[in-house]
């Protein structure tokens, strides 16, 4: 397919639409080179009586959770099994990726102490700050999110796992008295019902398949099972729910409940993961994105 | 030209078929003293664009001689693509690509888990035949992927949202 190529002549190419693009301005070769805060010209006030400290930790909760899970998916990208699934992962993990920033920001809106501290006149934004300059300790996010990734078959069940008890947990948030929490949660929902019903889709799939591919779902829920509850533990008021989810898809799948297990099993992941996101970051303190 | 009708002429950089106006992620545009503030809404939360939409509004503004522009982010309402106007539907099927459905509503109780493979009544924009999806997700956040069993073209689904 070459449009209108002459002999040793420069193609010209019908750009269509696309011909009125600026391509001098760098934001049109690569999107997302101007990392303007995410919440820019938001009203920073809170509603009256909401405590900023423990505000500020519910946001980072759900933040750090969706940022560590973001990159654990974006470790996908070029190695999924075919080409529309690489693009779906990596889908996911730019909504993750987006529901981060905005929480971050809003955290360190609502509670600035929560932000580790930079050297003077680093231009390093709070959010980029939270991100790439606290250590494992500080983290909020669940051991889940963190896991290193199995196959794409346990990759599936634990995005359909901690989507669903996400979901569940955003719902509950869509009407909290801080409105751009609530905003955030309303946006989240939408995103997040992609995810799980992909994952969801991808699950009975496998489990519905070949002896080889029932088999590795089979062995997904074990590895999973201390998942689950931690997961449920985390936020106690999205277990009905997710749990109810949960039968729907085993009765789907046609796969038996599976046992349950105990979080204390699951591994640690979280310091090999901060070390592959920050290390870049770290070493430029003063650097400009 | 007023200020309002400058910033929503700029086109969407993913789908420049569409203005930002026609997208529906342009929110407000006041004129004061001056100073012209903009607030626009991302459609997916991790939208890249909105920072190029961001730098492209300040840039067009300041051509038209509004020197003092500040663009606002603004989520609530969060976007739907039924925002989206008819205008950009058409532009949208013009340009090959399939312009949604109406978005899912919401009942307000917990929201259903949905195993089934959806049946969209997508049709080719450029034959009108029922096409097949092929991919959920798409080159973009916002669009899937489907592709025409009659004339056999891949096209992308803006997604219902």
């Amino acid at each position: 397919m070459c449009p209108t190529s002459e002999p040793g002549g420069t193609a010209a190419v019908d750009h269509g639409p696309y011909a009125d693009l600026d391509a001098t301005d760098p934001a049109h070769w690569a999107f997302g080179t101007g990392f303007a805060d995410p919440l820019a010209g938001i009203d920073p006030e809170l509603p009256e009586g909401l405590d900023r400290t423990g505000h500020a930790a519910l946001c980072l909760l759900l933040g750090d959770d969706a940022l560590v899970y973001s990159h654990r998916l974006s470790e996908w990208c070029s190695r999924a099994p075919d080409l529309e699934d690489d693009v779906a992962l990596g889908n996911i993990a730019l909504d993750l990726l987006g529901q981060a920033r905005l929480l971050l920001a809003r955290a360190a809106v609502v509670d600035p102490t929560v932000v580790p501290a930079m050297p003077v006149g680093s231009p390093v934004p709070a959010e980029d700050a939270l991100a790439f300059f606290r250590d494992a300790p500080a983290y909020h996010s669940s051991r889940t999110a963190a896991l290193a990734n199995g196959d794409f078959g346990h990759t599936v069940l634990r995005l359909f796992l901690w989507s669903t008890v996400r979901l569940a947990v955003l719902q509950r948030l869509v009407d909290h008295p801080d409105p751009v929490l609530a905003a955030i949660a309303a946006k989240g929902v939408k995103e997040l019902t992609y995810h799980r019903d992909w994952s969801g889709r991808w699950v009975v799939t496998l489990a519905q398949g070949t002896e080889e591919s029932r088999g590795r779902m089979v062995a997904a829920f074990d590895a999973l099972a201390a998942a689950r509850v931690e997961l449920l533990g985390r936020y106690p008021d999205a277990g009905v729910e997710a749990e109810d989810v949960l039968d729907q898809l085993l009765d789907a799948a046609e796969l038996r409940r599976p046992e349950e297990g105990a979080d204390a099993g699951l591994a640690d992941d979280l310091p090999d993961l901060l070390a592959e996101l920050q290390s870049v970051a770290r070493a430029h303190p003063m650097g400009r994105w | 030209m007023r200020a309002y009708d400058v910033a929503a002429a700029v086109v969407d950089p993913e789908l420049p078929m569409l203005t930002l106006a026609d997208l529906g992620v342009l929110r407000s545009v006041e004129e004061r003293e001056g100073r012209v503030d903009v607030a626009i809404t991302p459609t997916y939360s991790g939208c890249p664009a909105l920072s190029a939409m961001r730098d492209d509004l300040v840039r067009r503004l300041g051509e038209e001689g509004y020197d003092d522009v500040r663009v606002r982010v603004e989520l609530d309402p969060p976007w739907s693509s039924d925002l989206i106007t008819d205008r950009g539907r058409t532009a949208l099927a013009e340009h090959g690509i399939s312009p949604p459905g109406p978005a899912p509503a919401s009942s307000g109780g917990p929201v259903p888990l949905t195993l089934e493979p959806t049946r969209l009544d997508v049709r080719c924009p450029r034959c009108g035949a029922v096409a097949e999806r092929t991919s959920e997700f798409g080159p973009t956040p916002c669009t899937s992927l489907f592709r025409c069993p009659e004339c056999r073209e891949p096209f992308e689904h803006v997604k219902e949202l």
